[in-house]
C-alpha cells in the first residue's frame, strides 16, 4: 500500500448502506409477494404465437378477429415494433391451437403476414420448468457457500451468500416491479448474475483475507476499508465493460434477448454494489478479525493446474 | 531470468493457437442452401443422369442452382442453390419432377474444404432459433403401457392357476396391485410359489385380510426394476418408429433423442408446416395376422398382397381376407437365435391375441401364416388454386405390405417364434416392424416451438451484431485504460472468441441465442482475468517495485484470485448445465467452455506476449 494513495472511508457508510439493502429487500419481497412475477410462457404453459404484419396493425382490430373466433381470453400486444404482434393464450388448450389462431389472423389481415414462431407448453411442462429453476438457484446457492467455506473461511461464506440472496432479490424485484416478462432466458441471466456477483464478492474477499494477514497493526474495519479502495479500480473497469457489453446486447440484440440483458444489467449493477457493502460490512457485523484466518496457510499449494 | 518463459511454453500456446484456428476457420464458410434428394426405401437407385434431368427441371423453372452431384452410393444426390429463398420453390419443382417414391429435403451443404473436414473440423451446428424450425417434446404415457402388462400378469396368473388346479380369486385393483383371494391359507401358499416360480418379474407375498373376513389373501406387484424396463421398452419403441417417420418427412438434419425418463425431444430444422409434421409423427403403422388362402378359395375371400422385401422367390401371396389378430395384441418382438444357432422373432401376444391365435391355428397346422404390415402414406399432388397459387394437396392411403410369411408348425399360443430366416439383420428388421406395427404407448405433444426463418436470420444477425459492438466497445476501452497491456489484452480476447468457436464446433455443440449472449458475456468475464492482473502490476509499480518484480508478482498474486473466482463460477454454470434444459443448456455450455478458454488466454496468453515483449531486458517505465 503507498502512501500517496487515499483510503477511501467505506465502512463510514456501513449503517446507511445497511438500512438501505434492508430497505430494498423487503420492498422487494413485498413486490414479490403481493404482486408477483408476470411468468411467461415457460413457466404458466399455453400457446404463443408471433406474427408480422406488412402494415402496421390495429392491435384492437386483432383482438376483436380473435373474439368473434371464439378466443375470448387471448392477449395481443406488440413485440418490438408495431408490425410485430404477440398472441398469448393461457393452458388448458391443445397443442393445435397455434395453427388455429395463425389461420384467424391470416384471415383477418389485409396483405399477407408471415409466422415468426409458435410456441406451445403444456402446463405440466410448464410446472416442472418452475420446480427446476427454483432447484438450480437454490443448489447454486449451496454449492458457493461450500465452496467459499472450504476456500476462505465460514464468515467470508455467509458474506458471499447474503451478497448473491440480496442480487437475486433485488433483481426479482425489479422484474415484479416493472412486470417484465420473466422466462427461462431470464432465469438463465438470474443464475448468471450469481456467478458474477460471486466473482464480484470473492475478488473483494480475497483483498481482505490477503489484507488481515498482511497488515497485523490495523484493525479491521481499516484493513477492509484499505482491501475495498485497493480493489476499487478494478470492480469499477470490470463492471463497466461487462455493462458496456450487456448495454450492447439490450440495445442491438434483438427482442428475443432484450430480457435477458436487462436482467444482467440489473443484476450486475446491484452485484457491484452488494460485493462492497454486503459482504464487507457483515464481516465487520460478525467481527471478522485476523485470529480467524491463522489456522489457514498453504494458500495457492492447493490450487489446481489449468482445467 | 525473470519472466521469460521456457520455449515449450511459448509452443504450447502456439500450438493451441494454430489448433484453435484451424477447427474455428469452418464456421467462415457458409453453407449453402440445398436440396437433398433420397429414395423412400433402399432400392432406389440415384445417378448422375437422374440428377441431370432434375437439372433440366430447375432450369426450365428459372431457378438457378449448380453442384448436382449423386453421391457414389447411389443412395442420395445434392443440387446446391444460391439463394435461400427459393428453397421451397426447387423443393417442390424437383418433387413435381422425381414424383412418389423419393424425398427431397432442404438442406444446408457445406462449404468447408476438404483437407479440414478429413481432420474432423466442422462449423458449429445452429439452434433451432438461430435456423429456423420446429421443436417438438412428446410425453410417452409409460403408465398405460404398464397397465397393459399388468392386465396380461393377471390373466396370465388366473390361467394358470385354474391349469394347476389352484382355486381362487384373483383381481387387478387401481393402484397395479394384482390380488388373489383364497379360502385356505394352503391354498395362498402353493398359488405364492406358483406366481413366485412362474412370474418372476412380480414380487408376490402374502397379506393380512383388510377387511376382516377369513379369507387368506396374497398380493403381487410388478417389480421396480421391472417397471423400468417396460418403461424403457416403451420409450425406446417409440424412439425408433418417430426416427422412421421423421425421415419421411424429408428434413435434413433432424434430432430425435429421448430426455428424461418418458419425453422424447424432436427437432426438425427447417419445417414449418407442424400440422403435417404432427400428422406424420402421430400415425401408427399396424398390423395384421392372416392365414394364407388355399389355392380353392373365392376370390371374394382372398387379397393378394407384395412382400415388402422381395427376395428372391413370389413376389406377392394370397392371404384370406379374416383377420386372425391385430397388432394391438402384441405386447413384445424380439430379435434371437434357437438352439441351433438360427436367427428367430419371438413374439409375445396378450392373453386375449393368446386365445385367439391359439383357436386360429390349432386346426391349420402346416398352413402358412402371413404378416401384414400397414402403413399410412400419402401420395402427393399439385393443383392450383382460385388465386393461380400452386397448392400441394396430399392424399392419404394405406399400403399394406407382407413382412412375413411362415409355416405354422404347431398350434400358437401367447409365445411363438418365426423362424426360418436368413439372416440375423433379417430377424432384427423384423422384429423392428412388428415392433413398431403394434400399437405403442401412446405419446402426447407437451411442448412445441416453431421458429420463423425470417426471425432465426435475424436472431443471428442482431447477436452477433451485439458481440461485435460489445467486443469493440471493451477493446476500445482497454486500449485507452490500460495501453500497451490493454492491446495484448484484447489480442488475448480475440484469441479467447477464436478458442471458444474451436471448442465448440469440436464438441458438435449447437449454438443458441442464448449461447450467443453466454459468449457475449464471457467477453466480459474475460476482461475481468486481464483487469485484475493490470491493476495488481500498477499497485506493485505504486509500491516501488521494480518493472520485472511487479509483473511477476501481479501474475502471481492475481492468479489465485481469478482461480478462486473463475472456479466458482464455473460451478454454477455446471449445475446451469444439469438442472436446465433448452436455452438454459445452450447459456451454461457457452459460459463454461468461455470460462476455461478466457482463464487460458487471460493469463498464459497474455503472459506470453508482456514476457516477449518486456521479460528479459531492463524496462523502466511500463505502457500500463
Amino acid at each position: 500500500m503507498s502512501e500517496n494513495t487515499k483510503i477511501i472511508d467505506f465502512m463510514g457508510l456501513r449503517k446507511l448502506a445497511t438500512v438501505l439493502s434492508t430497505c430494498l429487500v423487503v420492498v422487494a419481497i413485498g413486490l414479490l409477494a403481493f404482486k408477483g412475477l408476470n411468468f411467461g410462457l415457460d413457466f404458466t404453459g399455453g400457446t404463443l404465437i408471433e406474427v408480422i404484419y406488412e402494415e402496421p396493425v390495429a392491435l384492437p382490430e386483432v383482438r376483436d378477429q380473435l373474439k368473434t373466433a371464439g378466443y375470448d381470453n387471448a392477449v395481443v400486444v406488440n413485440f418490438g415494433s408495431d408490425t410485430d404482434v404477440l398472441v398469448r393464450l393461457p393452458q388448458g388448450m391443445s397443442p393445435t391451437l397455434g395453427e388455429e389462431v395463425l389461420k384467424v389472423l391470416k384471415n383477418g389481415a389485409a396483405g399477407e403476414i408471415d409466422l415468426r414462431r409458435i410456441e406451445f407448453v403444456g402446463p405440466q411442462v410448464g410446472e416442472e420448468l418452475r420446480e427446476q429453476g427454483g432447484l438450480a438457484v437454490l443448489l447454486a446457492l449451496v454449492v458457493v457457500l461450500i465452496y467459499v467455506a472450504m476456500r476462505f473461511q465460514i464468515k467470508f461464506s455467509l458474506g458471499a451468500v447474503a451478497a448473491l440472496g440480496h442480487d437475486v432479490i433485488i433483481t426479482l424485484g425489479v422484474f415484479a416491479l416493472v412486470g417484465w416478462d420473466f422466462d427461462l432466458t431470464v432465469l438463465a441471466a438470474v443464475l448468471a448474475v450469481i456467478g458474477y456477483s460471486l466473482n464480484d464478492s470473492i475478488v473483494v474477499a480475497d483483498r481482505i483475507r490477503e489484507n488481515l494477514r498482511k497488515l497485523r497493526k490495523h484493525d479491521a474495519v481499516e484493513v477492509i476499508n484499505i482491501s475495498l479502495t485497493e480493489t476499487l479500480d478494478r470492480t469499477l473497469v470490470t463492471s463497466g465493460t461487462t455493462l458496456l457489453v450487456l448495454i450492447a446486447l439490450a440495445v442491438v440484440g434483438g427482442e428475443m434477448i432484450h430480457s435477458f440483458a436487462l436482467a444482467l444489467l440489473v443484476g450486475i449493477g446491484v452485484g457491484t454494489y452488494s460485493s462492497i457493502y454486503i459482504v464487507a460490512s457483515l464481516l465487520v457485523t460478525m467481527n471478522i478479525s485476523q485470529d480467524d484466518l491463522i489456522v489457514q496457510e498453504k494458500e495457492g499449494a492447493e490450487v489446481d493446474d489449468l482445467p | 531470468m525473470l519472466n521469460k518463459y521456457p520455449l515449450w511454453k511459448n509452443l504450447l500456446i502456439l500450438a493451441v493457437l494454430g489448433l484453435g484456428l484451424l477447427y474455428a476457420v469452418p464456421n467462415l464458410y457458409r453453407p449453402d442452401p440445398a436440396l437433398q434428394i433420397s429414395g423412400e426405401s433402399s432400392g432406389v437407385i440415384i445417378d448422375q443422369a437422374q440428377m441431370e434431368r432434375l437439372s433440366a427441371a430447375l432450369e426450365a423453372s428459372g431457378i438457378k442452382h449448380f453442384g448436382e452431384k449423386a453421391n457414389e452410393t447411389g443412395k442420395s444426390g445434392l443440387i446446391r442453390l444460391y439463394d435461400a429463398d427459393v428453397q421451397l420453390r426447387a423443393q417442390r419443382v424437383v418433387q413435381r419432377s422425381l414424383g412418389d417414391g423419393f424425398i427431397v429435403a432442404l438442406n444446408l451443404a457445406s462449404n468447408t474444404p476438404q483437407w479440414l473436414s478429413n481432420l474432423g473440423a466442422q462449423a458449429m451446428k445452429l439452434g433451432l432459433d438461430l435456423s429456423g424450425g420446429v421443436h417438438f417434446l412428446l410425453e410417452v404415457d409409460t403408465d398405460s403401457a404398464i397397465a397393459t402388462r399388468l392386465e396380461h400378469y393377471n390373466s396370465g396368473i388366473k390361467k394358470k392357476l385354474r391349469e394347476d388346479g389352484v382355486r381362487g380369486l384373483v383381481s387387478l385393483g387401481d393402484e397395479g396391485v394384482i390380488t388373489g383371494k383364497f379360502t385356505s391359507a394352503e391354498l395362498r401358499d402353493s398359488a405364492l410359489s406358483i406366481i413366485k416360480k412362474e412370474f418372476t418379474e412380480l414380487t408376490a407375498q402374502r397379506v393380512d385380510s383388510t377387511v376382516g373376513d377369513s379369507a387368506f389373501y396374497l398380493s403381487a406387484l410388478i417389480s421396480e426394476a421391472k417397471r423400468k424396463e417396460i418403461e424403457d421398452y416403451a420409450v425406446g419403441q417409440n424412439l425408433t418408429t418417430l426416427r422412421n417417420r421423421v425421415n419421411e418427412l424429408g428434413v435434413s438434419e433432424p434430432l430425435v433423442q429421448r430426455q428424461g425418463r418418458n419425453r422424447i425431444v424432436v427437432e426438425l430444422p427447417g419445417i414449418q408446416d407442424t400440422a403435417e409434421a404432427k400428422r406424420i409423427l402421430g400415425k401408427t403403422a399396424n398390423l395384421d395376422f392372416r392365414l394364407e388362402a388355399r389355392y380353392d378359395a373365392p376370390t371374394s375371400d382372398r387379397e393378394q398382397f407384395e412382400f415388402r422385401n422381395p427376395g428372391q422367390g413370389e413376389p406377392s401371396a394370397w392371404l384370406e381376407r379374416d383377420v386372425v389378430i391385430t397388432g394391438e395384441r402384441v405386447a413384445n418382438a424380439q430379435a434371437s437365435f434357437d438352439q441351433n444357432g438360427m436367427p428367430q422373432v419371438s413374439i409375445t401376444l396378450d392373453s386375449e391375441g393368446g386365445t385367439l391365435m391359439h383357436r386360429m391355428t390349432r386346426h391349420n397346422i402346416n398352413r402358412r401364416l402371413g404378416v401384414l404390415f400397414i402403413e399410412r402414406k400419402s401420395r402427393t399432388y399439385y393443383e392450383v388454386d382460385a388465386q393461380g397459387k400452386e397448392q400441394i394437396v396430399k392424399v392419404p392411403y394405406d399400403e399394406k405390405k407382407i413382412i412375413s410369411l411362415a409355416t405354422i408348425k404347431d398350434a400358437l399360443g401367447v409365445q411363438f417364434r418365426i423362424t426360418g430366416l436368413d439372416a440375423p439383420g433379417e430377424a432384427a428388421e423384423l422384429s423392428l416392424l412388428l415392433r413398431a406395427g403394434a400399437l405403442a404407448a401412446p405419446i402426447d405433444f407437451v411442448e412445441e416451438r416453431t421458429v420463423g426463418p425470417s426471425l432465426g436470420a435475424e436472431n443471428i444477425a442482431q447477436g452477433f451484431n451485439a458481440v461485435k459492438i460489445g467486443l469493440g466497445l471493451v477493446a476500445v476501452f482497454m486500449v485507452v485504460y490500460y495501453r500497451v497491456f490493454g492491446v495484448i489484452a484484447v489480442a488475448a480476447l480475440g484469441f479467447n472468441i477464436v478458442l471458444l468457436t474451436a471448442c465448440m464446433s469440436m464438441l458438435g455443440a449447437t449454438l443458441t441465442l442464448p449461447g450467443i449472449a453466454g459468449i457475449v458475456l464471457t467477453v466480459g468475464m474475460a476482461v475481468d482475468a486481464n483487469v485484475l492482473i493490470f491493476s495488481r502490476i500498477r499497485e506493485e509499480l505504486k509500491a516501488g517495485l521494480s518493472v520485472q518484480h511487479a509483473i511477476e508478482a501481479g501474475y502471481g498474486r492475481a492468479f489465485v484470485t481469478i482461480m478462486d473466482s473463475n472456479i466458482t463460477t464455473l460451478l454454477v454454470a455446471v449445475i446451469l448445465y444439469a438442472v436446465g434444459t433448452g436455452p438454459v443448456r445452450g447459456f451454461a455450455v457457452t459460459l463454461s467452455l468461455g470460462i476455461i478458454t478466457s482463464m487460458f488466454t487471460a493469463i498464459m496468453g497474455t503472459r506470453a506476449i508482456v514476457n516477449m515483449l518486456y521479460g528479459g531486458r531492463r524496462v523502466t517505465k511500463l505502457a500500463i
